[in-house]
């Protein structure tokens, strides 16, 4: 049952629950625009701005017909003048139906959750979790390869402090995966994870090199390489170009490849990809807006 | 032997004593039981010769006793505390301590980024491991080692 719930953290929602909402978010695609939610009030609150994010959910609640309240610039609220994220969300949660909010801080939307008398969803607490993401994410490999069972996914950048990738990873683990993870040193899968996996049984690879696993892929998920990310300046510079994916790597990939990146892409991603057919990233972004209708409208119980 | 070191704290009649205390640990476990604000009678010694811990603490807590809650607060900085129940200066029970399964309110967050750490909010950890002690915010969802515990 999502009814009622929140939605902090990508294991909040059962196996079960995952495939209920990507059946819903196929079923928004093909009509989105299902007024469901004239009568509700849903607060978009960005503690921090994320113009990418902000806009797919309030798009998402427009096209069911609800209302909109709330900020995208911290600075315009008393949360400047000290109020306590406690005490907005408190008094938020006594005017709207369902709250959606970013925070900077780790820990955010659980906390908010325990205060709030209508269900929160999270869209980004910190370095911490950003479920919405995941499941759009699923969606898109659902769509694109028809299934998410047995699938050979190659992870790639920056899989230390990338946080899409470790809930994908996990989320992705109920479906029997292969993962091949490629990383520079100072990037590499943490050992909690790959714990986690040997714990479920679940096959993985370590890698410096994608080429050496682009042939084995159905998924690609690229992410961004960051160069504050590194220690070693020497190091960024060495790795830096082996992380960019052009288009003629592609070539001897699986016909059902399709690379996907959580964007936006600095440079990891060449523009001459991106008229390949297997380049899905902006489709999967599209994607988002119809993932969260299938969130939004489970939660609030009218679908 | 354990007569002779017993002799360094003076006995009581009725409480408890706790002893296997690690040294450098004594005030945080006085403050985890609240001790500092109690008006029972308090002994405590310090940096007594102990084979197992190097240096050993004891408390005496007169005409007091602890329930299995209370005393498993302990458990994080004296995993090897043993308890002694007196009545009529005779020890009428024994007991050690455990790490329960949540740890709710007395260790912060090692997460600089973490809300709890930002406004007023009791944490809350699920204990991962016991041995060696790994604790996993509620909230941030990050793990606390031992190397990195701080008790408030
Ligand atoms: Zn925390």
């Amino acid at each position: 049952m999502i009814k009622g719930k929140s939605l902090v953290s990508i294991d909040d929602f059962s196996k079960e629950e995952i495939l209920r909402i990507i059946e819903l978010a196929a079923d928004f695609e093909a009509n989105p625009n299902q007024p469901l939610l004239r009568d509700k009030v849903i607060a978009s609150l960005f503690f921090e701005p994320s113009t990418r994010t902000r806009l797919s959910f309030e798009t998402a609640i427009n096209r069911l017909g609800a209302r909109v309240i709330g900020f995208s610039d911290v600075n315009a609220t008393s949360t400047t003048k000290g109020e306590t994220l406690k005490d907005t969300i408190i008094m938020v949660s006594n005017y709207a139906d369902l709250i959606v909010m970013r925070h900077p801080l780790e820990g955010a939307a659980r906390y908010a959750s325990e205060q709030s008398r209508v269900p929160i969803v999270n869209a980004g607490d910190g370095a911490n979790q950003h479920p919405s993401q995941t499941l759009l994410d699923m969606f898109s490999i659902k769509k694109t390869q028809g299934h998410l069972d047995n699938l050979e996914i190659a992870m790639v950048g920056d899989l230390k402090y990338g946080r899409t990738v470790h809930s994908l990873l996990m989320a992705m683990s109920y479906f029997n995966p292969k993962f091949y993870f490629v990383a520079p040193d100072e990037l590499k899968m943490p050992q909690e994870y790959k714990t986690f996996l040997d714990e479920k049984g679940i096959y993985y690879e370590e890698h410096r090199d994608m080429q050496e696993v682009l042939g084995k892929a159905d998924i690609l998920y690229m992410t961004r390489v960051q160069k504050e990310r590194f220690s070693d300046l020497i190091e960024y510079e060495r790795v830096k170009n082996t992380y960019v994916l052009h288009n003629a790597m592609l070539e001897g990939t699986k016909d059902n490849m399709r690379i996907l990146h959580p964007l936006p892409r600095v440079n990891e991603i060449s523009t001459d990809v991106d008229s390949n057919p297997k380049a899905y990233y902006f489709k999967q972004a599209e994607n988002g807006v119809y993932t969260r209708m299938a969130i939004i409208a489970s939660i609030l119980g009218v679908k | 032997m354990e007569q002779h070191k017993e002799l360094k704290v003076s006995a009581i009649k009725n409480g408890t004593v706790i002893d296997h205390i690690p040294s450098q640990n004594l005030f945080k476990v006085i403050s985890l039981l609240g001790l500092e604000n109690s008006g029972n009678q308090i002994t405590f010694g310090m940096n007594l010769e102990s084979g197992k811990l190097g240096k050993k603490a004891i408390i005496k807590v007169a005409d007091r006793e602890f329930s299995d809650d209370e005393i498993n607060k302990i458990a994080l900085v004296a995993p090897q505390a043993k308890l002694n129940t007196i009545r009529d200066y005779e020890v009428v029970e024994k007991r050690t301590v455990s790490i329960p399964d949540e740890v709710k309110g007395y260790v912060r967050c090692f997460n600089p980024k973490c809300i709890t750490n930002h406004e007023k909010i009791v944490t809350r950890f699920f204990v991962v491991s016991k041995q060696p002690l790994e604790l996993k915010c509620r909230y941030c969802e990050k793990v606390t080692t031992e190397q990195h515990l701080v008790i408030e």
